[in-house]
């Protein structure tokens, strides 16, 4: 089952290295990873993809919990949540394609960010699932470059990961 | 306020720590710190052989005493030589402080002489690590390391240190922090309250339990209250590698330790057991055999005070995260203050049981080998010591056969007696642990048991005996192959001895011992075994290199039967099997 954990660590040289570490350790395996820091310079916000049945997440969360740096971690997936995926894509688009791609983009709500005579730059935001399914959309082979920032995530309503 | 070098910091927060011993090596990148321990007399510093030997020592000394080991060395090949044993006190949850050099702040990266990213070789193998920046953060960063060390699960911490940071030319303002405040790190302490209960109603309702205690009974100082536990209760308890002296091992509700190696009564216990109590243990594979097979009747209490050994191997039915101490003393002050029983006819019966099957296969109730050969057996030798020590000695071990035949036949009545790497199997962790105990405790008799594979692993640590004047006693298992191995193969390569054997190539252990200054003996016969023994551990003041032969074809039994086998099924002899 794929999980989303959100962990709030001290913002310190070689904690994510750590965390990563953790997982190729352990044999667990990451999605995706994203990382920044948060309003509070001391702490990062990570935010990561895994993939386990509940024994291994739970594990997973342990020992995460473990590392010194990590204050504080959440399982998104156990709640209701919103999970972003930003998502950027030079696509092919020449003749009759341009309009076609752009077509494309606006069902999806994306945004055509750069353009040259033979393609676009696309951006999308949204869940995995919608940016799997445009790429899907827009083809294989019109499809030059793709770059994914990995999920974000945030629980609903007024339920917060803090210090 | 006070102004001090890096260098002068970094000893004076070890003082302030409480630090009054360090083992180390020095070299280009740890040459200020060593300059600022020359400059003072607080801390003793123990030069090693070989900065593997440094880790052992302090790891010895740690687990002997409860107090955290600190390692002192250089960059580069000095903190990679540590790695071993640093990885030792990581498998089996030893306090430790690793402090090493690095190469100055602006060659970091550059591949420079003695360069190695410290951080990043141990970070698997440590609890924590830092990298020191500026000397301003010198005493915090200790201060920590030695909280995180020796608290929660303890463990090894690495702090590196480059080389500039010490410094002699740039002074700072000392002030070492009395208190610690560290938002992303809480140990656990006391259990919960409702599932300690859940836990004494379980208990109470059992036929036939086990208490099987670990590594952590012995961390935690909680020996006194198991065996206060157990006693009440009228429980039969087994002990894992790590844990042997939680329990005292002569008393009759003691069943031997459990695992591949375990007797046959503590295995088969476990097997048939309905509830477990497992105490600051870990489900190791060494324990479990086949986990689908461990236990298949027995609901399992675990006790841990780090929850992500609850549940990693074997699902626990009640898990109660806590120091071992306050749960176990939280559940005598229930069962204390409650007016129910465990069931007294049930738990007759399985003594009953459990006495019928020590009386059949158990080791202790009859000798399980020979003793009419020519060759001296090692379970006697080692059967020997404890008589001779009167079972009080601290005894450390290398990694094999010796080191299972010390496990079943000294039989520990004391917690920290018993000092051997049961996580990480190190061979050459034996005599630099022995030197690390001696230290600590010099009226004591400490034997490091070993065997002519292991002893050589470490054995340039008898010029450090020789420094320091460290009286310990080798007792050398000598059988002339890598005995363990050897076994394995015989048992599962149709005897095909690849690499296992000596060929004639030892060394005199002799004439060995005797050029590091110490004394050497050797043991061949049955008839001097017991007098040859009693002179050398007559010998207070002297290092005693006792190199005794053993029959090579023993071979360690019980032995649980590998791959796909239960807590219960074992080799018993070479030809007998449960």
């Amino acid at each position: 089952m794929r999980r989303i954990v959100s962990v709030l660590m001290e913002n310190e040289p070689g904690a994510l290295s750590r965390v990563v570490g953790l997982f190729s350790q352990r044999g667990y395996n990451i999605e995706s990873l994203t990382v920044a820091p948060t309003e509070d310079a001391t702490l990062s916000r990570l935010t990561l993809v895994t993939i386990g049945d509940d024994h291994k997440i739970e594990q997973v969360t342990k020992n995460l919990n473990k590392l010194i740096d990590v204050v504080k971690l959440v399982d998104l997936t156990e709640g209701s949540h919103i999970e972003r995926e930003l998502l950027l894509v030079k696509v092919r688009a020449t003749g009759a394609q341009r309009d076609e791609v752009k077509r494309s983009v606006d069902i999806f709500r994306g945004q055509i960010v750069d353009v040259t005579s033979n393609m676009y730059t696309v951006q999308v935001a949204g869940t995995s699932e919608k940016l799997d399914a445009f790429l899907q959309a827009l083809g294989e082979h019109t499809i030059m470059e793709v770059v994914r920032s990995g999920v974000s995530g945030i629980a609903r309503g007024e339920k917060v990961l803090s210090v | 306020m006070e102004l001090l070098s890096g260098g002068d910091m970094l000893v004076r927060a070890l003082q302030d720590e409480g630090v009054d011993l360090i083992f180390g090596y020095p070299g280009g990148s740890a040459l200020h710190i060593y300059d600022a321990i020359f400059r003072q007399k607080k801390i003793k510093h123990v030069l090693v052989r070989h900065e593997q030997g440094a880790t052992h020592a302090a790891d010895g000394y740690a687990r002997s005493t409860g107090k955290v080991g600190v390692v002192l060395v250089t960059s580069g090949p000095g903190a990679t030589n540590a790695i071993t044993g640093i990885a030792t006190a990581y498998m089996d949850s030893i306090p430790m402080v690793v402090i090493s050099g690095q190469v100055p702040s602006d060659k970091i990266g550059e591949d420079a002489f003695q360069e190695t990213d410290m951080v990043g070789c141990s970070r698997p193998i440590v609890k924590h690590s830092f990298l020191v920046k500026n000397a301003e953060e010198i005493p915090a960063v200790v201060k920590k390391a030695f909280y995180i060390a020796s608290t929660g699960r303890p463990g090894p911490v690495v702090i590196d240190i480059p080389k500039d940071v010490t410094n002699p030319a740039d002074r700072f303002p000392y002030r070492f922090p009395e208190k610690l405040r560290m938002r992303s790190y809480t140990p656990a302490g006391k259990g919960h309250t409702g599932q300690i209960r859940k836990a004494i109603a379980l208990l109470l309702s059992a036929k036939r339990p086990v208490i099987y205690a670990g590594g952590g009974v012995v961390q935690g100082e909680g020996s006194e209250q198991l065996t206060e536990l157990a006693q009440l209760l009228n429980f039969p308890v087994t002990n894992t590698l790590m844990g042997l002296g939680a329990y005292p091992g002569t008393d009759r509700r003691f069943l031997g330790m459990l695992g591949m190696h375990g007797t046959f009564e503590a295995n088969t216990a476990m097997h048939h057991a309905d509830v477990i109590l497992a105490v600051g243990a870990r489900f190791d594979d060494r324990v479990t055999n086949t986990p689908g097979k461990f236990c298949p009747g027995a609901k399992i209490i675990h006790v841990d005070v780090d929850p992500a050994s609850i549940s990693k191997t074997i699902v626990a039915d009640v898990p109660i995260v806590g120091t071992v101490k306050s749960v176990l003393g939280d559940m005598l002050d229930m069962l204390k203050a409650s007016d129910d029983q465990p069931d007294q006819s049930a738990i007759v019966d399985w003594w009953r049981q459990i006495d019928d099957w020590r009386e059949r296969h158990g080791i202790y109730a009859a000798p399980r080998y020979r003793t009419d050969g020519d060759m001296l057996m090692p379970q006697e030798v080692i059967s020997a010591v404890h008589e001779i020590t009167e079972g009080d000695a601290f005894v450390t071990s290398d990694v094999g056969q010796h080191q299972m035949f010390a496990a079943q036949y000294y039989r520990f009545n004391k917690p920290r007696r018993w000092i051997n790497s049961g996580g990480l199997g190190t061979m050459g962790f034996g005599l630099p642990a022995a030197l690390g105990v001696k230290i600590a405790h010099p009226d004591s008799d400490v034997v490091c048991v070993t065997g002519e594979g292991s002893i050589q692993m470490c054995i340039q640590e008898l010029s450090t005996a020789t420094q320091y004047h460290l009286p310990v006693k080798i007792l050398c298992l000598n059988n002339q192959a890598l005995g363990m191995v050897k076994q394995w193969q015989e048992m599962q390569y149709e005897g095909r001895l690849s690499h296992s054997v000596y060929e004639e190539s030892l060394p005199d252990f002799v004439k060995l011992a005797e050029a590091y200054g110490h004394l050497g003996m050797k043991i061949q016969h049955r008839d001097e075994l017991h007098g040859k023994l009693r002179e050398a551990f007559a010998i207070k003041d002297r290092t005693v290199f006792i190199d005794v032969y053993v029959d090579p074809s023993e071979h360690v039994y019980p032995m649980q039967v590998m791959p796909n086998g239960s807590m219960r099924d074992m080799w018993l002899s070479k030809t007998e099997r449960t």
